[in-house]
């Protein structure tokens, strides 16, 4: 019988720790096999957050970094600037790039940093015990807005996509989602074209999934994916913001 | 049609469902009878012959527990 598909040879044998049916693993997934099919896994560095990916470097088959909150793209321009010929990326969620790391991830933009940012959007802090996240929608509860995001207390929710657009250093920015399978294989295109971008050092690339939370969300896994397609894409459209081509 | 099968490595599965929610053969179920050693009913597959090898539970699968073959 032939294999037509198998976990991929991005992704080491350490089992997962996040919830299940949580969409961490699938852009994991999605990360690994792209690095594969670029040939560039041996020689690429990626650069942990923190959050509930924090332990992304246990999980990645390639050389990882841990950062500080917020950091990572600081700690990727480093790396990528001492060794300009490795490919790196970074691996953040909302809490992080979106709220404590925005100062990092606009200006690393703007220099045209030749690195890839692979921005995990679920609406809320998963690690913490989900607070409130400069992308939690209007509406949402979550343990520190009870009633509700409001937008006269806590403004509206934080584009990341088209803010960053707007910069002239960034050279592909594209927001996706992992709701379907359809979604889920142009998350692919879309993260393969980051990693190119990078490869031809055009400048800084970044990918905005939107994912979901069911542990925080109070929603079982199938019923987040639903929520996700119903309040998250209509306020965070999917599409390619900035394409050098 | 193109026959296919799925088979589940169970130090991986966390019983999330996705797959068979993202089946449009009804090729998988979970088994309530037995827990994984990390305590989840694992995806099973309870009807191969209709399998197609559409790989759409494999990419949807959180834990990559999920292998594609094609006969």
């Amino acid at each position: 019988m032939e294999i037509l598909y198998q976990r991929s040879k991005g992704l080491t044998d350490t089992p997962l720790h996040y919830c299940p049916g949580c969409t961490h693993g699938i852009v994991h997934k999605l990360v690994a096999e792209c690095l594969c099919e670029l040939g560039v896994l041996g020689d690429t560095i990626g650069v942990a957050p923190v959050g509930c990916s924090v332990l992304a470097y246990n999980y990645f088959n390639c050389d990882m970094h841990e950062a500080s909150h917020g950091r990572a793209p600081a700690v990727a321009t480093g790396i990528k600037r001492v060794q300009p010929e490795k490919v790196v990326f970074t691996y953040q969620g909302d809490g992080d790039l979106a709220s404590i790391g925005t100062n990092e991830i606009v200006h690393a933009a703007h220099r045209g940093e030749k690195i890839t940012t692979i921005f995990i959007n679920n609406a809320i802090y998963g690690m913490t015990g989900g607070q409130m996240a400069p992308t939690t929608l209007i509406g949402q509860k979550t343990t520190t807005s009870q009633s509700g995001r409001s937008e006269e207390h806590s403004g509206k929710p934080l584009r990341v996509c088209e803010m960053l657009a707007t910069i002239d250093g960034a050279k592909y920015i594209e927001r996706v989602s992992v709701d379907k399978p359809l979604n889920a294989r142009r998350a692919k295109r879309a993260i393969l074209r980051a990693f190119e971008t990078q490869l031809e050092g055009k400048g800084f690339s970044l990918v905005e999934v939107l994912s979901t939370c069911p542990t925080n969300w109070g929603l079982d896994p199938s019923e987040s994916l639903d929520w996700l397609r119903e309040n998250m894409i209509p306020y965070y459209p999917l599409g390619n913001y900035k394409n050098w081509e | 049609m193109a026959k296919g099968s799925v088979a589940f490595d169970e130090t991986y599965c966390k019983g999330c469902a996705l797959c068979i929610q993202f089946c449009a053969k009804g090729v998988i179920e979970l088994d309530t009878k037995r827990l994984t050693p990390k305590g989840y009913h694992p995806a099973v597959a309870v009807n191969n012959d209709e399998c197609t090898g559409c790989e759409n539970c494999s990419l949807m699968c959180p834990d990559s527990a999920i292998t594609v073959f094609k006969e």
